[in-house]
């Protein structure tokens, strides 16, 4: 898919299965929102073709708008209407009414019930959210399209969305999430790892992590900062960031010990620390396909 | 007052009508302290920040920012603070050069100045070939990074970061937190927001607001051990879980 001459999709190739919870990791100017625009069938790609439960986007259009369910990243429901005004809007729209398919709706919409008569454009960023959500599954969609459905949204917000994602995939519906947060692939069936247009890599979150390729360390210490300079000075360290209440180091397999990384560590003037091999998270995976494929662009 | 302290907050209360955006907010941060501001959505975070930043008058209490009264000497605050969010920072149809020079001037810098730290500024981060170039067309990234610099352009004693990070990929956030370090060790006081928990881990002390109050405030570690958490997201969930606000 191009813009002009931006290649905001640079072939692109993937399968979701009925059912599955499939997400779309990756950061702001991935392309995340224009293949989810291109699923929805709301833009035309500049080559290649998709099809979702048989129906080509492009020219089965009608019948995918039918099958979808689509949350857009921007809140886009009508800020003057009220909650329950704006459920039935979506609800009349598909031809159908909020009463028959309430139980799809029925745990998440009790939340925003005691509001039910509040303008959407009064709601907080939470609640807003699960209104959105109704509003995309009061049709009954086979397939949810959800593009950053928790950015901006604080941490306790993000987990009950998710928690209501994993009831609706017990429904049997086929979801594919987009988000910039690696915590969230962890509760993914499968993720796609994207950056600039390219999809990384496509598996289980579990198998993500098992192909990670190096030895990785957390280093604790008061001074982080100091860490990763001194680090970043030899050569025989492939990457150090900070990450949580450590800096993660990875280093070629087998290649440099425990014990010699804080020898290294004490020669440059950084003392009390506490060093131990950890397994990798999907951000240390993500952060290492990034690098590699920057360097193979370079 | 102790001479290291640079904002100090006693009572704070701001209401709008007989809504208590910030119910008695008492706290103080160090010069040169990294001291994280968290809170779900619509604990009145936005709303302190606004009186820190002197946008919004208090209703009531003590706020000093900066050695100027949060009441009468609002400019004076606004002159000597600095202001980045990643919602609004730069001019995108500007060039990095205009932008530099329009934000320079509003933070009253003065024109041989601004061309003098206009240019330093680009060269440390590597920005010559984009000077001429509008700021659209910088990798996101670098529009973090000249966003940052642009708010810190008239050496502001405080700098307020609103959510700096939210959308970015994991080097570039992880790169924007060694700028603030660098700026911390520089003697800038650094007051940041962020929904990342991780990153929470990161700064010197941290407060975390849950229905206008200010229920926890102390340092990562002090307060996980607190609630005997492995990691910041926990104390975040146990702490935020029971607001009653939507």
């Amino acid at each position: 898919m191009s813009y002009g001459q931006t290649r905001a999709l640079k072939g692109a190739t993937f399968a979701v299965d009925e059912g599955e919870l499939f997400g779309l990791i990756g950061p702001d100017g991935a392309g995340k929102t224009t293949l989810i625009r291109i699923l929805a069938s709301l833009l035309v790609p500049s080559g290649g073709s998709a099809t979702m439960c048989g129906a080509d986007v492009v020219r089965d259009y009608q019948a995918i708008r039918q099958m979808v369910g689509y949350m857009p990243g921007r809140f886009s429901l009508y800020q003057d209407l009220t909650v329950r005004e704006n459920l039935e809007f979506f609800a009349s729209v598909f031809g159908t009414t909020v009463e028959q398919n309430y139980r799809l709706i029925e745990d998440i919409y009790k939340m925003l019930e005691p509001f039910a008569n509040r303008p959407a454009g009064k709601l907080s960023g939470g609640m807003k959210q699960k209104l959105a959500l109704s509003c995309a599954l009061i049709h009954k969609p086979k397939v949810l399209l959800l593009d950053e459905p928790t950015t901006g949204v604080d941490a306790v917000s993000r987990k009950e969305f998710w928690t209501m994602l994993r009831k609706l995939k017990n429904e049997g519906i086929t979801m594919l999430v987009s988000t910039p947060y690696m915590d969230e692939a962890a509760q993914c069936d499968r993720i796609a790892l994207i950056q600039n247009g390219d999809i990384l890599q496509i598996e289980s979150p579990k198998q993500i992590v098992d192909s990670y390729a190096y030895d990785l360390f957390g280093i604790e210490s008061k001074r982080p900062n100091a860490v990763i300079k001194a680090l970043r000075a030899d050569s025989r360290f492939q990457s150090s960031f900070l990450f949580g209440h450590e800096v993660h180091l990875s280093v070629e397999r087998e290649s440099i010990s425990i014990g010699a990384v804080e020898q290294f560590l004490l020669e440059n003037g950084i003392t009390s620390i506490a060093i131990k091999q950890i397994s990798p998270t999907i951000e240390d995976c993500f952060m290492s396909l990034m690098e590699h494929q920057n360097a193979t662009h370079i | 007052m102790d001479n290291n302290v640079v904002i100090s907050v006693k009572n704070l209360v701001k209401k709008f009508g007989s809504f208590v955006a910030n119910d008695s907010l008492t706290f103080e941060v160090g010069s040169g302290e990294i001291f994280g501001f968290l809170g779900a959505n619509g604990a009145g975070k936005t709303t302190a920040i606004r009186i820190l930043c002197g946008l919004l008058e208090p209703t009531s209490g003590d706020i000093i920012v900066a050695g100027f009264n949060g009441y009468t000497q609002r400019d004076k605050i606004k002159a000597n603070i600095g202001y980045m969010s990643q919602k609004f920072s730069l001019y995108e149809d500007l060039t990095v050069w205009e932008n530099i020079r329009l934000f320079a001037g509003i933070y009253g810098v003065s024109r041989k100045l601004i061309q003098e730290r206009a240019n330093l500024l680009i060269e440390n981060l590597g920005l010559e070939d984009y000077r001429n170039r509008p700021v659209a067309d910088l990798p996101l990234g670098w529009k973090q990074k000249l966003a940052f610099s642009v708010a810190m352009i008239h050496k502001p004693t405080i700098i307020f970061l609103d959510e700096p990070t939210g959308g970015v990929d994991p080097i570039t956030r992880r790169r924007f937190w060694e700028m603030i370090y660098e700026a911390a060790d520089a003697g800038t006081t650094v007051f940041v927001t962020t929904h990342y928990m991780d990153e929470a881990e990161y700064c010197n002390r941290i407060s975390i607001m849950v229905d206008g109050k200010i229920v926890a405030l102390d340092t990562p570690s002090a307060l996980k051990a607190e609630y005997n958490a492995e990691s910041m997201d926990e104390v975040f969930v146990k702490l935020a879980r029971n607001s009653q606000r939507v």
